[in-house]
C-alpha cells in the first residue's frame, strides 16, 4: 500500500497553514503506518481538540473527534474493549499536557498499549496563537504581549517520570528518525509517548520572530542534538532527540484478562 | 546493486501551499516555486531521488516518482 | 434459572439490573453515595469477561465509557452531584454523536460538595440542561429497589434504542436503604440490543443517516466500516461540517428522536389518581412519603392521589396534565427548590393550582411534613 491509500482524499488540501509541522508528522506517521503493515480496519485514531486533532479526519481509520484534553480517555475505553486494535493518539501540547494533563500522566502510568503523539508546536494555533504549557519563559503569545513567565514541561521528563514504557523525541525536520521512531512505537507494547516539535510559523514563528517555516525547522536541526551527544555536554541548552525509555512492564489490557481469569474462578 | 533513477516529481498543484520547505531543503536545488507559489521541478535532471521533499512536505503534494536502475560495480 | 431474592442497597439494585441487561464495561471514580456500584462492578463484571475501571476522575470514566461503548459494549458510569457537573461537557458529546450509554446520579446535597452522605433531588435541572447548546436527553428515577432495578433495565433498552445517553437520577437515601429485590429471571424483562448495520464490506456505510423509523444502525469500531465520529455538527458520514441545511436537520433529528417519543419513553407509577381532589406529584425516595400519606388518608375517606414519575425527561407533560385535569390542588413533593414544580406548571391548564411541599435540609421530608404542608394549602390549618 501507498501512504496515499491512508488517506481520505476528499477532505485535502486539509486546514493547516502553509509550512504548518502538523502536515509533516502526518507524512512520517503514514510513512511508519506503511512499513509496518497495519491494515486500516485494524487502526483506531482517537484525537482530542485543536489544529493538531484535525488529522483524525484526514485519516481513513476508524477516526474519534473527540473533546478538548480527553482522547485518551476515550481510547482507553476502546483499547480495552478491542485490545487486537492499534490505537494511535495524536495531541496537541496544550490538548495533551494543559487540559488533558491529567489523563496523560494516568495513561503513562497505566501502561496501556497505545501511541500518544505530541505535535508539540508550543502554541494553541486553533484559537489564534495563546501560550501553552509548553511555549516556555520568554516566548511571546497572543495572550503574552509582554513575554510568557510560565516555565515549561518537559514532555520526555514528565512522561518517563509517570511510568510511560517508551519515551521519545523527534522533530519536522528529522524526517527520516522521526518516522524510525514512530513505528518503534507503534511496535512497543505498553503506553508509548512520541513527542515531535512542530513548527508553527504562523502563531509562534511570527510571534517570536522565527521567520518562516523552513528557518523554524533550520532551528531544529541546529537546536537538537541526538541523545548522549557530547554537544549536549558543552551546551546544555541543546535539545536531545532519540528514544529515551525503551522497556517492557506488564500492560494492562493482558493484565486485565489475568483479573478475568482470577473472577471467573472465584465465580 | 541497484540505485533509484528519477522517472518524475509528481506534484499537486491544488494541494501545494507554496510553504517552500521542499525548495529550501533540496540538497540538489532541484525544486523552485513558480509565481503561483507552486512548486515545480526546475532541473530535474540534478534530482538524487533522496525523496526529502516527499517527506517533508507538510501538505503531501509531491511524490518523488522512481524506478530502480541496475547498476555494476566495476572492481 | 428462577427469581432470585436478595436483601440489597439501592446501589445493588442498580447494579443487578444493568449486568440483567448486558452491562460489558464499567468506568468511574469513587463519590459518595454511588461508591458501591463501583466496588460491587469490579467483583462482578469480570466474571462474565466485563470490564471495570477506576479511572483518574469522572470526565475520564464518562469518556472510557463511550470509547467502549463504540465497540458494541452496552456501558456505564455511576457518580453524585460533583461528578456529575465534571462529566456534563463528555455527556454533551455522547448526545452529540449518538453513543448509546448509561449514567447514574446518586444525588446528594449540593450545590458544591455540599452535603455527601445526604439526599437532595437538586440535580433534575442539571440532567436536563447540565452540558451546553439545545439538546434532548433521557432521565429516569425510582423509588423503591424493585423500580430501581426495572428502570436501569429501561434506560439501557432506551440507550440503546435511540442511541442516546441516559441518566439515572437516584438519590443517597435510595442508594444506602437496604429492602428486598426480586431478580427476573433470564428472559422475563424485554432487552434491547444494540441495532447493527447490514451494509456489507466495501459498501458506503452511513453511520448517521437514519432509518424511516429514526434509528441508525451502528458499525463497531474495529469492524469493517471505518468513518468518522465527533462531536462537531457532521453529516451523514460522520464528517465535519457547517451547511446550515446539514446543522438544523441533525439539530432537529437530536431533539425530535427523543421528544417525539414521549410516550415510550414514559414510566410512571399511580395511585388512587383518577378521582383525586388533591394530586401528588411526586418521584425517587420523596415519593415513598408521598405513598404513605396517599395510603394514609385513603384509609380516611380523604380523595388523595398520587402520581409518580419514573421518567423525568423528555418531561410527561401531556400525562401530567391529564392527571391532574380534575384535581382541584396539584401538589408537587420533592427534595429540591422546585425544579419539577416549574415542569409541571408550565404542563397543567391551571398553573396556579399547583403548590410545592419540598424539603432542602438533607433529610427526608416525613409524612408528617407533607401533610402539615397540604393542609396549609388545603386551607385547613395545620
Amino acid at each position: 500500500m501507498a501512504t496515499k491509500d491512508y488517506i481520505r482524499e476528499r477532505f485535502f488540501p486539509h486546514i493547516w497553514c502553509p509550512g504548518c509541522g502538523h502536515g509533516i508528522i502526518m507524512n512520517a506517521l503514514l510513512h511508519a503506518i506503511e512499513q509496518i503493515g497495519l491494515k486500516k480496519n485494524d487502526i483506531v485514531m482517537v484525537s482530542g481538540i485543536g489544529c493538531s486533532s484535525r488529522i483524525s479526519g484526514y485519516l481513513d481509520f476508524h477516526t474519534l473527534h473527540t473533546i478538548h484534553g480527553r482522547a485518551l480517555a476515550f481510547a482507553t475505553g476502546v483499547k480495552i474493549s478491542r485490545p487486537e486494535l492499534t490505537l494511535l493518539v495524536p495531541m496537541g501540547d496544550g490538548d495533551a499536557l494543559s487540559i488533558g494533563g491529567n489523563h496523560f500522566i494516568h495513561a503513562c502510568r497505566r501502561n496501556i498499549d497505545m501511541t500518544a503523539i505530541v505535535m508539540n508546536n508550543r502554541v494553541y494555533g486553533m484559537t489564534g496563537g495563546q501560550y501553552s504549557p509548553l511555549s516556555g519563559y520568554g516566548t511571546y503569545a497572543t495572550t503574552a504581549p509582554y513575554m510568557n513567565i510560565d516555565q515549561d514541561f518537559d514532555v520526555v521528563q514528565l512522561a518517563t517520570a509517570s511510568g510511560a514504557t517508551f519515551v521519545a523525541r523527534s522533530t519536522t525536520y528529522h524526517v527520516h528518525e522521526m518516522t524510525a521512531i514512530l513505528k518503534a512505537a507503534i511496535l512497543h507494547k505498553g503506553f508509548s509517548v512520541v513527542e515531535v516539535m512542530s513548527q508553527c510559523p504562523t502563531y509562534f514563528g511570527r510571534k517570536n520572530k522565527e521567520g518562516s517555516a523552513s528557518d523554524m525547522m533550520e532551528k531544529f536541526r541546529a537546536r537538537t542534538v541526538p541523545l548522549g551527544s557530547k554537544k549536549k555536554q558543552e551546551d546544555p541548552t541543546l535539545i536531545e532527540r532519540g528514544i529515551f525509555v525503551d522497556k517492557q512492564m506488564p500492560e494492562y489490557c493482558e493484565e486485565y484478562q489475568k483479573i478475568i481469569g482470577r473472577a471467573m474462578k472465584d465465580k | 546493486m541497484a540505485k533509484l533513477k528519477l522517472k518524475r516529481h509528481v506534484i499537486n498543484r491544488d494541494w501545494c501551499k507554496g510553504c517552500g520547505i521542499c525548495v529550501h531543503f533540496c540538497p540538489q536545488h532541484v525544486l523552485e516555486l513558480d509565481d503561483q507559489d507552486k512548486v515545480f521541478a526546475a532541473r530535474p535532471q540534478d534530482c538524487v531521488c533522496c525523496k526529502l521533499c516527499e517527506l517533508r512536505c507538510p501538505d503531501l503534494a509531491i511524490e518523488v516518482e522512481t524506478e530502480e536502475e541496475m547498476i555494476w560495480a566495476d572492481r | 434459572m428462577g427469581r432470585q431474592v436478595k436483601f440489597v442497597q439501592g446501589n445493588e439494585a442498580c447494579v443487578e439490573g444493568a449486568l440483567y441487561a448486558g452491562l460489558g464495561f464499567f468506568a468511574g471514580y469513587p463519590i459518595t453515595p454511588s461508591t458501591e456500584i463501583a466496588e460491587l462492578l469490579s467483583a462482578r463484571l469480570p466474571q462474565n469477561k466485563g470490564i471495570f475501571m477506576q479511572m483518574e476522575d469522572e470526565i475520564a470514566s464518562i469518556c472510557a465509557i463511550i470509547g467502549a461503548s463504540l465497540t458494541g459494549r452496552k456501558s456505564m458510569t455511576a457518580t453524585s452531584g460533583p461528578g456529575f457537573s465534571l462529566m456534563q461537557e463528555a455527556l454533551g458529546f455522547a448526545a452529540m454523536a449518538e453513543i448509546p450509554c448509561v449514567i447514574v446520579d446518586m444525588q446528594r446535597g449540593g450545590p458544591s460538595t455540599g452535603l455527601p452522605t445526604k439526599l437532595s433531588q437538586g440535580d433534575v435541572n442539571q440532567a436536563r440542561w447540565g452540558t451546553h447548546g439545545d439538546h434532548a436527553i433521557v432521565a429516569m428515577t425510582a423509588s423503591n429497589h424493585q423500580d430501581i432495578f426495572s428502570v436501569t433495565v429501561d434506560a439501557f433498552n432506551f440507550a440503546e434504542m435511540y442511541r442516546t445517553p441516559v441518566i439515572l437520577l437516584f438519590d443517597e437515601v435510595l442508594a444506602h436503604m437496604r429492602e428486598r429485590l426480586e431478580i427476573p429471571s433470564p428472559g422475563e424483562l424485554p432487552l434491547v440490543e444494540r441495532l447493527k448495520t447490514g451494509v456489507p464490506e466495501g459498501v458506503d456505510y452511513h453511520p448517521y443517516l437514519p432509518r424511516e423509523d429514526g434509528r441508525l444502525p451502528m458499525s463497531d469500531f474495529g469492524g469493517v466500516h471505518r468513518y468518522n465520529v465527533t462531536g462537531l455538527f457532521h453529516d451523514m458520514w460522520g464528517f465535519p461540517t457547517e451547511d446550515p441545511k446539514i446543522v438544523y436537520g441533525l439539530m432537529r433529528h437530536l431533539v425530535d428522536k427523543i421528544e417525539h417519543h414521549v410516550d415510550d419513553l414514559t414510566r410512571y407509577r399511580e395511585y388512587f389518581a383518577e378521582d383525586a381532589e388533591t394530586l401528588l406529584i411526586s418521584y425517587g425516595s420523596a415519593a415513598r412519603s408521598a405513598l404513605h400519606v396517599v395510603m394514609n388518608r385513603r384509609q380516611r375517606g380523604e380523595r388523595l392521589g398520587l402520581l409518580e414519575l419514573q421518567t423525568l425527561w423528555p418531561f410527561p407533560a401531556a400525562l401530567v396534565r391529564q392527571k391532574a385535569e380534575k384535581a382541584r390542588y396539584v401538589v408537587v413533593v420533592e427534595m429540591n427548590m422546585g425544579q419539577v414544580l416549574q415542569s409541571v406548571k408550565a404542563a397543567v391548564e391551571r398553573p396556579d393550582r399547583v403548590s410545592l411541599a419540598n424539603q432542602v435540609d438533607g433529610t427526608l421530608i416525613t409524612p408528617t411534613s407533607i401533610l402539615n404542608i397540604l393542609r396549609i394549602i388545603q386551607g385547613r390549618g395545620v
